[in-house]
């Protein structure tokens, strides 16, 4: 027993859990990565088009964009904060229904945006403007297509939570942390999207 | 030589495995420095190769021993294998080695995330060099401008390996800076404050967050670049409505805090080894770190100066003619600092003191010329000239890897147990001193005489044949002082290990474990006190801390999923150059790899 206390554990230097200190850093570099795609789009933003579509119509932002459609999917984001909050709550008091309950809203709510998103691409498809029709297409798909890999790899981050909260050991004394991990991942997304919608879908060109 | 007078612990039985699966899964981090530091080295080798083809191109007027194809992918090569596969790797073996032995922790602080960096960062440097057997390496340069990299100008795959390759060596730089950043900020003994930290430790911490910062831009525009090449997209083609300055933008915002990147472990170095063979603490502790920081802060101001002759406009050019010129002031500050440590110190003229002191006067030609060509009129004049190239190379040849062989000769005995021989790497030192500046210096009068780069051959009657032979002549002698550094490390690695603790009486923490170091590296976590806590300890009669018997040293197992989920990045990568469906197979390998790793017991 005396040989078992003496097990150094690591203590960091600042408090904060090294694995929280690697996510904050992480998502500094992520900044930095939409903000390279969002100037790219911005340098873009109003350039004149000449492309058009069968039916005549300029493939400009203004002709495309579905404000009203898309409110609904960022309101579905927005949502799935709340519900991310309640499961990293839920895992910190260690409620665990609640948490395995509001992580799978997460990943529904998730689901839901990525579904819009496939929705909007392909009726822009349709409409005639895709990546290589303008530099409005090219930097839209490339924007928001990378935001929707990201949303994608969070859902898949939350659903390996969530299964592997189903086993035995469910996810072990640090259930909190991970879950809490996974959050800070998830609001930074989100937070990408109300920067995204603001910038391409609310000012007008 | 400084034979230690304090109790000598002599290395006992090592109580690693040995065996290579025991280096594929290894997650220690003096192990993935090894084999940071070795694979480096090696790749310095293949771009000195390069290099000297080059040069051997050059030596006399219409040269032809290679053609004008393979000379544009060999300069492209060249600079892509010494700054991605050379330099930064080598700076990255002393960070792994160093860094948790001079903050005095066990490891870093995330094992498997070090061996997957280092295993990603293998694989891409095989997949980029890998390049030169399917068809040629990146023909572009390693700035790889717009659109001369669109399928028009480059049809073939050069560039492809290059976009691919160099993705691939950012996710692996990535994970290392964000390893370190959190292993500096988190995992320091007790008592070492952050301004207690070594000054390289400092230098590794600020290259983490240029890293972390300035990798994101530069997957853009390489992520750009792809799509533009394969995925009908037109950002960078001008024909397409797109804008070929964007990817010069993007580039050089990362390419200019890349250079700090290259620069500052030597800077880190120099403060570590100066102050060690001056018998001195360091001069200006606290102004070198500001001035780092300033350093690195001011790198994220300056990237346009790479592009004064695109057009700018005059106050865009004066804004970065201003940044570009401040550098020069916490750059002056360190070099002031440098020196200062060595007035009135009791210098001790080792191989390593060599490398440092002329690491401060060949670094300072470069760094003048560089504030020279601040001033957009006459970078106009020089641009695209070999007065550049003299340039470039000061400051990486005559700064960094000057620097790194001084911590070479300084860490050796602390890495292998075994001392470098002194003779011959004066030798080393003396050959690659006059050869570095055999090659380099004449390339201002080259470039003042209006020689342009990047160009295969060239007419005699220009003035330009003297010295171009006289800088072949200066490479072959750089060759011979490599082959001697080489004959010498194989010459001392055959020895006894008979390296002291602290053989040369340094200040730092590293210095208190044996040489090499244990597994579990410190038998007690040391207890700092000091900036210099050996000096201190030693001047203040305090004796290192008796392990307590029982003590359980708990130690990451070994584990193979690093190396697994490198593949599958591999896998990811290889996609787009052969068949997308390579890239899906890849995603599964990941995603399991993710998963056995984080169910894998640690504990």
């Amino acid at each position: 027993m005396a040989a078992a206390a003496q097990i150094e554990h690591h203590a960091s230097s600042t408090g904060t859990d090294n694995r929280k200190l690697l996510m904050w850093i992480f998502l500094g570099s992520e900044c930095l990565f939409f903000g390279s795609l969002l100037a790219t789009y911005l340098i873009f933003k109003g350039e004149p088009t000449t492309a058009t579509n069968d039916h005549g119509l300029l493939m400009i932002p203004a002709n495309l964009l579905d404000i009203p459609l898309t409110s609904q999917s960022t309101f579905v984001l927005l949502m799935s904060s709340l519900t991310m909050v309640l499961a990293v709550y839920g895992a910190q008091t260690n409620r665990l229904k609640m948490m395995k309950l509001w992580l799978l809203a997460t990943i529904v709510l998730g689901l839901i945006f990525i579904g819009y998103q496939v929705f909007e691409f392909t009726t822009f498809g349709n409409e005639g403007l895709n990546p290589s029709t303008n530099q409005f297409g090219a930097s839209f798909f490339l924007l928001t297509g990378f935001h929707g890999v990201h949303v994608g790899i969070g859902v898949l981050y939350l659903g390996s939570l969530l299964l592997a909260s189903f086993r035995r050991t469910g996810l072990g004394p640090e259930a909190g942390v991970h879950v809490e991990l996974a959050g800070l991942y998830w609001h930074f997304v989100d937070i990408v999207w109300i920067v995204l919608f603001t910038v391409i879908y609310l000012i007008p060109a | 030589m400084a034979t230690a007078a304090e109790t000598i612990a002599l290395p006992t039985e090592s109580a690693y495995e040995s065996g290579i699966w025991s280096w594929i899964t290894t997650v220690d981090h003096k192990r993935i420095g090894t084999l940071y530091a070795v694979t480096g080295f090696i790749f310095f080798l293949v771009g000195g190769f390069e290099a000297m083809l080059i040069r051997a191109q050059l030596a006399v007027p219409n040269g032809t021993v290679i053609d004008a194809s393979l000379y544009n992918q060999l300069f492209g090569m060249h600079a892509l294998t010494m700054i991605f596969l050379a330099v930064m790797p080598m700076g990255a073996g002393f960070f792994n080695y160093m860094i948790p032995l001079m903050i005095g922790a066990r490891d870093v602080a995330f094992p498997r995330l070090n061996a997957l960096s280092y295993w990603i960062f293998l694989f891409g440097a095989l997949l980029l060099t890998s390049s030169v057997l399917f068809g040629g390496g990146p023909d572009a340069g390693w700035f790889a401008y717009a659109p001369l990299t669109s399928e028009q100008f480059s049809p073939g795959r050069n560039m492809d390996f290059y976009v691919l390759g160099i993705l691939t060596l950012g996710v692996s730089s990535m994970a290392a800076a964000l390893n370190f950043a959190v292993t500096i900020i988190n995992m320091r003994a007790p008592g070492m404050m952050m301004m207690r930290l070594p000054v390289f430790v400092w230098m590794t911490l600020i290259i983490s967050f240029l890293l972390i910062l300035a990798l994101p831009p530069l997957t853009v525009a390489l992520t750009q670049l792809l799509f533009d090449r394969h995925y009908t997209t037109h950002f960078l083609d001008p024909n397409g409505g797109g804008d070929p300055l964007l990817w010069q933008h993007l580039f050089w915002t990362f390419g200019h805090p890349e250079v700090y990147v290259l620069i500052l472990p030597a800077m880190g170095i120099v403060s570590e080894t100066l102050p060690v063979f001056s018998k001195k603490p360091l001069f200006g502790y606290r102004a070198i770190v500001f001035s780092g920081i300033a350093i690195g802060f001011l790198g994220w101001a300056v990237w346009a100066h790479h592009m004064y002759t695109t057009g700018l406009g005059p106050v865009q050019q004066s804004i970065f003619a201003g940044t570009t010129m401040t550098i020069g002031i916490p750059t002056g500050i360190k070099i002031f600092n440098w020196m200062a440590t060595m007035y009135g110190g009791s210098i001790r003229f080792t191989t390593s003191m060599y490398f440092a002191v002329s690491f401060l006067a060949t670094f300072t030609i470069g760094g003048i010329s560089g504030v020279m060509h601040a001033s957009p009129p006459i970078d106009t004049q020089q641009q695209d000239t070999y007065w550049v190239v003299a340039h470039l190379h000061y400051v990486l040849m005559g700064g960094a890897v000057m620097g790194i062989f001084s911590g070479i000769y300084y860490w050796f005995p602390k890495m292998t147990g075994r001392f470098l021989d002194e003779g011959l790497g004066k030798l080393h030192f003396w050959l690659f001193f006059i050869g570095m500046n055999m090659t380099f210096f004449p390339m201002h009068f080259l470039g003042t005489a209006g020689m342009p780069r990047r160009i295969y051959t060239y007419d005699s009657g220009l003035g330009w044949d003297f010295w171009n032979m006289f800088a072949t002549i200066g490479s072959l002698v750089i060759t011979v002082a490599l082959l001697v550094f080489i004959f010498n490390f194989f010459r001392s690695m055959r020895t006894e290990p008979n390296a002291p603790n602290n053989p040369w009486n340094a200040p730092g923490l590293e210095w208190a474990t044996s040489s090499p170091p244990p597994e579990h590296d410190f038998d007690v976590i040391p207890e700092v006190r000091d900036r210099d806590p050996l000096w201190y300890d030693r001047d203040n009669g305090h004796a290192p801390a008796e392990p307590v018997p029982g003590t359980h040293i708990h130690l990451p197992p070994p584990s193979y999923y690093p190396i697994l989920m490198a593949l599958g990045t591999l896998l990811l990568a290889v996609g787009p150059l052969t068949h997308l469906a390579i890239t899906a197979l890849g995603i599964p390998v990941i995603i399991y790899s993710i998963w056995g790793w984080a169910l894998e017991p640690t504990d």
